[in-house]
C-alpha cells in the first residue's frame, strides 16, 4: 500500500481552483520532486498534505502506517524569523514534540533523537549556536534535522535549496540523498530545480496550468527529453 | 532617617507589602507573555487591548458598576480573541484594524466620561488620568485583591512552564507546529485569554497606556544579552520583577507615580543591556 496517494486532488484558495486534478503516490524509500512555475499550487498541494490547509476537492489518503502527523515538514524560508532568539539544540529539539503526547517535558529519548539527527546532518557542533548567526546552508540543515526528528518515515521539504548558492545546494541534495538511500525515508521535494529532480528523483510529479502529469523519471526524461518549459 | 530606615517604615505597612507582591506577580506574569507576544510580532495588540481595556472600564465606571472587573474582563477577553484568531495573511488588514480599535475605544471612553460624568468623584481628568497611567489604587489593595492576583499568576505561570516546548514550537514556527500536530488554534486561544488576563490585572500597576511597556521592555532587553530562547524567557521574568520591585520601591521613596517610574526603570535596563550587547556581542 502506498504511504501517500492523491486522487483527484484539486488544490486553491477559497474555491478557487489553482491546479486540479491531480494524481499520484508515494511509497517507501521514493524521491518525489514536485516541480512547477511560481503560483501553479506547489506549496498548497503541500499543505493540503499536511493538513494545514483544505483540498477544494479529491481525497489524500495515508497508508503503510503513515500518520500525517509525523511527517516531518521543511518550510519554505520564508515562513522562518531569522532574527529569532534560539539555539539550534532548540530548535533540533522541537521536530521531537509529536512523540510527547501529553508529557509536558522531553525525555532522555528525544534528546537522544534530537543528537542523532544532529549527527546525521552534521551539525552537532553546532548545537550551542545561536540560530541568527548561521549561514543560510547551516540554516537549512538545522531545519532539516528538525524535520527528520519529527519522522521516521517521510520527509516533506518545500524549496530546500531556494537562495543558496550552487555549492551549498549541491552538498544539501547531497545529504538529503543520502537521507533517502541510508535510511529509506522517503522524500517529497517541491523544487523548481530540474536539473536536479532529473539526477535525484525516483518520481516527477508536474503540476501545471492545464494538466498535471504523474510519472517516474526515466518516463518524464524521454516525455521531456532535453528541453522543459 | 537614612533611607533603609525610610524603606523598613514603609515596609511595615500591609499596603506597601501588598503593592510589592501584586507588582511583582504581575510584572512576572507579563514578562513572560511578553517573550511570546514580541517575538510572535504580535506587541501592538497588547497596546490594542490596554486601550479596548480602558474603554471598557469607562464604560463599567458610567454604569456605577461596583465591580467594574465584571464587565472589563470578559470584553477584553474577546477581542483578545478575535485578534488573536485572525489569519496571519490578512495581518496588514488586522493591523490597521488593531489601530482603529484601539483609538476608537480611548475616544469612545473618554467621551463618556465626560458625557456623563461620575457623582462621586466628580473628577473627570481625574479619573482619566488614573486608568491612563495607573493610581495609587495598587497601594489599596484589598486582601482579596491580592490573593486574586496571586491565584491567577499561579495559573499564568503553570501555564507557561506546562506549555513552554509547545509555546516554544508555535512562536518560533507556527506552521511546523501545527504539522506536527499541536492544535495551535487552541493554544492560540488560551493565549489570548491568558493575555487579557494579564493586561487587566496590569492595569491597576501601571496604568492602561504603559501596559505594553511591561510586555515588552524585559523581552528586549534580555534578547540583547542572550541567545537561546530558554535564557531569554527566564532573564525576561527576572528583568520585569527587577524593574517592578525596584520602580515601586523608588516611587515610595521620592514620591512619585508607581507606573512611570517602573516603565522608566525598565527603559534604564534596557539601555544597560542594550549597550552590553553592542559591547560584548557577537553581532
Amino acid at each position: 500500500m502506498a504511504q501517500i496517494k492523491g486522487t483527484n486532488v484539486s488544490v486553491g484558495y477559497e474555491k478557487r481552483i489553482v491546479a486540479g486534478n491531480i494524481n499520484f503516490e508515494v511509497n517507501e524509500g521514493d524521491y518525489l520532486y514536485v516541480i512547477g512555475e511560481n503560483g501553479s499550487g506547489k506549496s498548497t498541494l503541500m499543505k493540503c498534505i499536511l493538513g494545514l490547509e483544505k483540498t477544494v476537492s479529491g481525497s489524500i489518503t495515508f497508508g503503510d502506517s503513515l500518520k500525517q502527523k509525523e511527517i516531518g515538514y521543511l518550510p519554505q524560508q520564508s515562513m522562518i524569523q531569522r532574527d529569532f532568539p534560539t539555539t539550534v539544540g532548540e530548535i533540533v529539539l522541537s521536530g521531537c514534540l509529536n512523540r510527547l503526547g501529553w508529557r509536558p517535558f522531553f525525555g532522555k529519548k528525544e534528546k537522544e533523537a534530537a543528537i542523532e539527527a544532529m549527527k546525521k546532518l552534521e551539525i552537532l557542533d553546532l548545537e550551542k549556536r545561536s540560530y541568527p548567526e548561521l549561514s543560510g546552508g547551516q540554516q537549512q540543515r538545522v531545519l532539516l534535522a528538525r524535520a527528520l526528528c519529527a519522522t521516521g518515515k517521510l520527509l516533506l521539504l518545500d524549496e530546500p535549496a531556494a537562495g543558496l548558492d550552487p555549492y551549498v545546494q549541491e552538498q544539501l541534495y547531497a545529504l538529503i540523498y543520502k537521507i533517502n538511500k541510508e535510511d529509506k525515508i522517503t522524500i517529497i521535494m517541491v523544487s523548481h530545480d530540474i536539473e536536479a529532480a532529473k539526477k535525484y528523483a525516483t518520481h516527477i510529479l508536474h503540476i501545471g496550468k492545464e494538466k498535471s502529469v504523474f510519472c517516474t523519471k526515466r518516463e518524464f526524461i524521454k516525455e521531456n527529453g532535453a528541453c522543459l518549459f | 532617617m537614612s533611607v533603609l530606615e525610610i524603606l523598613a517604615e514603609y515596609l511595615s505597612r500591609s499596603m506597601v507589602r501588598n503593592a510589592l507582591i501584586v507588582g511583582t506577580l504581575i510584572s512576572l506574569c507579563s514578562s513572560l507573555l511578553g517573550t511570546t507576544i514580541v517575538l510572535k510580532r504580535l506587541s501592538f495588540i497588547g497596546d490594542g487591548l490596554s486601550h479596548v481595556a480602558f474603554g471598557a472600564l469607562c464604560i463599567a465606571m458610567v454604569m456605577s458598576l461596583s465591580d467594574k472587573m465584571i464587565l472589563v474582563l470578559p470584553v477584553t477577553i474577546l477581542v483578545a480573541m478575535i485578534l488573536m484568531g485572525s489569519n496571519e495573511k490578512k495581518m496588514i488588514k488586522g493591523d490597521a484594524a488593531i489601530a482603529m480599535l484601539s483609538v476608537g475605544a480611548l475616544a469612545l471612553g473618554y467621551l463618556l466620561l465626560n458625557v456623563f460624568p461620575n457623582k462621586r468623584s466628580g473628577n473627570v481628568s481625574g479619573d482619566v488620568c488614573s486608568t491612563l497611567f495607573g493610581s495609587t489604587s495598587i497601594l489599596t489593595l484589598s486582601k482579596t485583591d491580592v490573593i486574586l492576583c496571586g491565584i491567577l499568576s499561579c495559573v499564568v505561570v503553570l501555564f507557561f512552564v506546562v506549555f513552554y516546548h509547545r509555546i516554544y514550537s508555535i512562536t518560533f514556527d507556527e506552521g511546523f507546529a501545527s504539522a506536527t500536530g499541536i492544535r495551535c488554534g487552541l493554544y492560540k486561544m488560551l493565549l489570548s485569554i491568558i493575555i487579557a488576563v494579564v493586561i487587566v490585572l496590569s492595569m491597576q500597576l501601571v496604568g492602561s497606556l504603559l501596559i505594553s511597556a511591561l510586555i515588552v521592555f524585559p523581552v528586549l532587553s534580555a534578547g540583547r544579552v542572550f541567545r537561546s530562547f530558554i535564557s531569554v524567557v527566564t532573564a525576561s521574568g527576572i528583568i520585569g520583577v527587577f524593574c517592578a520591585v525596584t520602580g515601586i520601591v523608588a516611587s515610595i521613596l521620592f514620591s512619585t507615580p508607581i507606573g512611570a517610574t517602573v516603565v522608566c526603570v525598565n527603559i534604564l535596563v534596557f539601555a544597560v543591556c542594550f549597550l552590553f550587547g553592542k559591547v560584548f556581542g557577537r553581532h
